[in-house]
């Protein structure tokens, strides 16, 4: 049988405040534990808790770059559970009026591109931390996360494939990082994400039961967690079984996905309007002073390094990844006005090396004007783009500039008529069964000779003439 | 609406309120007058008014996203049970 994938995915997105979204602790990783909870975290009786003004911004830019409606009333309710890492016993959420409605985020699978519906994104503190190996019966709590201000964005499920999820996820992750709500380190817990998957029979109006995979803290296992689930949902289905709605777990380790509970155990939230905080108002002044804080927007600019600089949609894709990614593209296209030439570079040697080392843009050991050199000095022919990469090694590893490379290494093409015909002259001679070839009709004759001469050259003369050269000679 | 033995003992045990058996009865009764009241309530036509969040019609005020709390973790955990290594300790939970 064929089957169908759905998959709709929950990111918390952690919102990079500096204090908690209901008081004045602090947010910073890594404290000793407990050092950055208040009796507001502590939840001590009477405390109440007030409202941070950078979470609902933050929030706003995410919405407005969501295309999103932006709730100019939206609400505050309490999500009763009991768990010590929550001491007041409910979590502090939205429920029915989230400060987010719905809005679209466009993905890139391979050469196409896919609009993915946004339910929601709406604010929530985080909870502590529960550690349970340490202590003999007994779970230690550290409440220094709890109180952080999230945003959860929930899509709808329009994704049908692993590779869509991540590419979704991928989308979210740049596009947080791009409007600077969130720091996006992954493995600190600031992007989390929850995959509910189902499959249904092609065809197949209804959906599915799906089960929800819990707290992936990477794409990979993003993918790894998606894949194994799909296939075991089929595999059930095939032998004759059915899948239960429920919530499971992914372990790294062994690439499974496991039943944590089911929907009989499900919590029972009873959610409510928190009476402690007054419904959060938006004017259109706000929600307009902070439309005019954001940055261009990923997706405005690679429609602009297309049209502008005639780079690839999937170029321009690669290049929008990150903020500091597309400065730096945009810096070396503008100084030299050779975009597809600078996308090439910087797409391909630059991406490549940096992986290969793994560094972040910011920390390229070429500086934007350095390659912007190298980039002129292939565009006016004085380097073929072998000898380019002879200098970018060069470049790589050492504070020189361009030119002065090529002077100490005599890396300049040649690209002098009278020297390269000399050169021709003497390989043509030496090499008459090669011109007796080529003459017969053997095109690949004429490499064999280009390649004598290039040799002859030291690598230097430009590729292009010898062709040329070569070709008048035997024509 | 009446809630039922199993009822009450549901609600009890999602709020980890421990309600004996004997005590049923009455806690029973007193969330049923509970429910008696809501249901004068929702007596009253409300068509066409929109709910509130509040009882009160004003919208919340902001605070500046700034660090204003110090460090108070020996004050704050002189008053917890049992601490170790300057985590609450708690009998274990796993989910």
């Amino acid at each position: 049988m064929k089957w169908e994938v759905v998959i709709g995915l929950e990111v918390h997105v952690q919102l990079n405040t500096v204090s908690k979204i209901f008081s004045g602790s602090s947010t910073a990783f890594g404290a000793e534990p407990n050092t950055q909870a208040s009796v507001v975290e502590l939840a001590f009786p009477g405390v109440l808790p007030v409202m941070n003004k950078a979470a609902v911004e933050k929030a706003i830019r995410l919405g407005l770059a969501l295309n999103a409606e932006i709730n100019r009333k939206n609400v505050f309710a309490r999500k009763n559970y009991f768990y010590p890492d929550l001491p007041k016993g409910y979590q502090i959420s939205q429920m029915d009026h989230p400060i987010v409605g719905p809005g679209t985020l466009a993905i890139q699978v391979g050469d196409s591109e896919k609009l993915v519906r946004v339910t929601r994104a709406h604010l929530e503190e985080d909870a502590g931390k529960s550690l349970h190996e340490e202590f003999v019966g007994m779970s230690g709590i550290d409440l220094n996360r709890a109180g952080t201000p999230l945003l959860e964005v929930v899509s709808e499920p329009d994704m049908c494939s692993a590779d869509e999820a991540v590419a979704y996820a991928r989308a979210l992750h740049t596009l947080v990082t791009w409007l600077g709500i969130c720091d996006g380190n992954m493995q600190e817990g600031s992007f989390r994400v929850d995959a509910n998957v189902s499959v249904r029979p092609a065809g197949q109006a209804e959906l599915g039961t799906r089960r929800e995979i819990k707290n992936l803290n990477s794409f990979r296992f993003l993918q790894q967690a998606i894949e194994y689930e799909i296939q075991w949902q089929i595999d059930t289905l095939e032998d004759g079984g059915r899948i239960v709605q429920g919530t499971v777990l992914f372990d790294p380790d062994s690439g499974e996905t496991r039943m944590m509970r089911s929907k009989e155990d499900a919590h029972d939230y009873r959610y409510f309007p928190d009476p402690d905080l007054l419904p959060i108002c938006l004017s259109e002044e706000q929600i307009e002073r902070v439309r005019g804080e954001m940055p261009e927007l990923p997706g405005a600019m690679k429609a602009r390094f297309v049209e502008a600089f005639g780079v690839s949609a999937y170029d321009a894709a690669l290049l929008t990844s990150s903020r500091e990614l597309a400065a730096y593209f945009e810096a070396v296209a503008q100084a030299t006005g050779e975009g597809k030439l600078a996308a090439n570079w910087v797409n391909g040697e630059i991406a490549a090396r940096l992986n290969k080392e793994g560094l972040a843009i910011g920390d390229c050991p070429i500086a934007a004007a350095r390659l912007s050199e190298l980039v002129r000095r292939i565009a006016d022919n004085t380097l073929s783009s072998k000898l380019a990469k002879q200098v970018f090694e060069a470049l790589w590893t050492s504070e020189l500039s361009v030119d002065a490379i090529i002077e100490r290494d005599g890396l300049k093409q040649v690209s002098d008529v009278g020297a390269i015909e000399k050169m021709v002259d003497e390989a043509l001679a030496a090499n008459p069964k090669a011109v007796e070839e080529f003459r017969a009709g053997k095109e690949k004759a004429l490499n064999a000779l280009a390649g004598q001469v290039m040799k002859a050259s030291k690598g230097k003369a430009n590729p292009a003439q010898v062709q040329e050269i070569l070709r008048q000679k035997l024509g | 609406m009446s809630l039922t033995h199993q009822d009450v003992a549901r609600i009890a045990q999602l709020s980890r309120i421990a309600v004996t058996e004997a005590e049923i009865e009455a806690v029973g009764a007193q969330l049923n007058n509970i429910f008696g009241l809501i249901e004068k309530m929702q007596a009253v036509n409300t068509d066409g008014i929109e709910p509130m969040a509040h009882p009160q019609d004003v919208s919340l005020r902001l605070r500046e996203d700034v660090v204003t709390e110090t460090n108070h973790r020996d004050a704050y955990q002189a008053v917890a049970p049992l601490v170790e290594k300057g985590l609450f300790l708690v009998p274990k939970v796993i989910e």
